[in-house]
C-alpha cells in the first residue's frame, strides 16, 4: 500500500481506537462481554418462559451496573493513588 | 408520539445541546480573538459536512444492514457512549473528576489564539481550521448518536430534527449570551444523556441477541428510572466515601 493512504488508514485507526475505548478500555471489554452473554443465555433455551426469561431480561441490566461499577472502582482508586503520591 | 419517541428526541437533543455548548466555547473564542467571519464560516462548514454524513449514511444503514444485526451493532455502541458519559458525569457529580470549566477552556483557546499573527486580508485560515475542527469533532459524537438512535428504531427523521434544535437553541443563547456558557448545568445534562443512552443500548442489544422486554417498548422507560436510581444511590455512596477520603488526607 502506497504511504499516503496506509497513513490515513492508521490516523482513522488511531481516531476509533481513541473513539470508542479512549482511556476506559473496561467500558468497551465489558460490554461487548455482558452482549455476548446474553445472547447465549437468551439462545440457550427454545422459548425461555418462566424464571428462565426472568433471567434473560434482568441479565444484561445488572451487567451493565457492574460494568459501570467496575469502571468507577478502577477511576476512584487511580484517584485516590494520584492524591496519594501528591507531595503535602 | 410514543413514550419511547418522546425519550429518544430528549436524548438526542440534550446530547446535541451539551456538544454544542462545548463547541460553541471554541467558535466565541476564535470569534473574539481572530474575528467572526472566518469563525462563523468555519461553524458552518463543518455543520455541512455533519448534515452530509447524517444523510449520506443513514439511509444505508436502513436500507442494507439487517434490522437485529444493526441493533446488537447500534445497542453495543450506545452502551458504550453511554457508560463513557454517565461515568464522567458520576466522577464529576462526585468530586472524582473536576468539573468541565467552560470559561477556563474559553481563557485557554483565547490564549493560544491570540499569540498567532492574524492575516491583513479577510480569510483567516488559522481561525476558519479551528472553528471546524472543534464544531467538527465535537458534531461527530452526535452524528454517532442521531444514527445510531435515528437507524435503529427507523426514527431517523425525528433524531435529526431533535439535533437540528439543539443547535438553533444552544447557537441562539450563545447568541445572546456569549461568554456566559459556565452558567449551563452541564454535567447534569451529560449525565441524563448518559442515563437515556445506556437505557437505548441496553434496550436495542438486548433486542438484538433475542431478549424479549416485558411490555416491549414501555421497557425503556422503566431502564431509564432503573439506571436513574443507580446512579442516585451511586453519587451518594461515592460522594460519601470521598468526603471520609478528604477528611482521612
Amino acid at each position: 500500500m502506497p504511504p499516503a493512504p496506509r497513513r490515513w488508514l492508521a490516523a482513522f485507526g488511531r481516531f476509533c481506537w481513541e473513539f470508542l475505548l479512549g482511556d476506559t478500555p473496561e467500558l468497551f471489554v465489558g460490554v461487548v462481554v455482558a452482549v455476548g452473554a446474553v445472547a447465549l443465555l437468551a439462545h440457550a433455551g427454545a422459548e425461555p418462559r418462566g424464571l428462565w426469561r426472568a433471567l434473560t431480561v434482568g441479565a444484561l441490566p445488572v451487567l451493565v451496573v457492574v460494568v459501570l461499577a467496575a469502571s468507577l472502582r478502577r477511576a476512584r482508586r487511580s484517584a485516590r493513588s494520584a492524591e496519594g503520591s501528591e507531595p503535602s | 408520539m410514543g413514550s419511547d419517541t418522546i425519550v429518544l428526541v430528549v436524548s438526542v437533543f440534550l446530547a446535541s445541546a451539551v456538544e454544542m455548548v462545548e463547541a460553541l466555547t471554541i467558535v466565541v473564542a476564535v470569534g473574539v480573538t481572530r474575528g467572526w467571519r472566518s469563525a462563523f464560516e468555519g461553524l458552518a462548514a463543518a455543520l455541512a459536512v455533519l448534515a452530509v454524513l447524517v444523510v449520506a449514511i443513514g439511509p444505508a444503514l436502513v436500507h442494507y444492514v439487517p434490522l437485529d444485526g444493526l441493533r446488537i451493532a447500534v445497542g453495543g455502541l450506545l452502551l458504550v457512549f453511554g457508560l463513557q458519559w454517565l461515568r464522567k458525569a458520576l466522577l464529576r457529580a462526585t468530586g472524582l473528576k473536576a468539573k468541565h470549566d467552560e470559561d477556563a477552556i474559553f481563557a485557554e483557546h483565547v490564549a493560544q489564539l491570540s499569540t498567532g499573527a492574524r492575516p491583513p486580508g479577510a480569510r483567516d485560515a488559522t481561525a476558519f481550521t479551528v472553528a471546524f475542527k472543534g464544531v467538527f469533532l465535537e458534531g461527530l459524537e452526535v452524528v454517532v448518536i442521531v444514527l445510531t438512535l435515528g437507524v435503529a428504531d427507523h426514527r431517523l427523521g425525528w433524531a435529526a430534527a431533535a439535533a437540528g434544535a439543539a443547535v438553533v437553541v444552544v447557537g441562539g443563547v450563545g447568541a445572546l449570551v456569549a461568554r456566559q456558557l459556565a452558567g449551563v448545568p452541564e454535567n447534569a445534562m451529560k449525565m441524563a444523556v448518559g442515563l437515556m443512552l445506556v437505557s437505548f443500548g441496553t434496550f436495542w442489544s438486548g433486542e438484538g441477541v433475542g431478549v424479549h422486554w416485558p411490555g416491549s417498548d414501555l421497557a425503556l422507560p422503566v431502564l431509564v428510572a432503573a439506571y436513574g436510581a443507580v446512579a442516585w444511590v451511586t453519587v451518594a455512596v461515592l460522594g460519601h466515601a470521598r468526603r471520609a477520603d478528604v477528611e482521612l488526607v
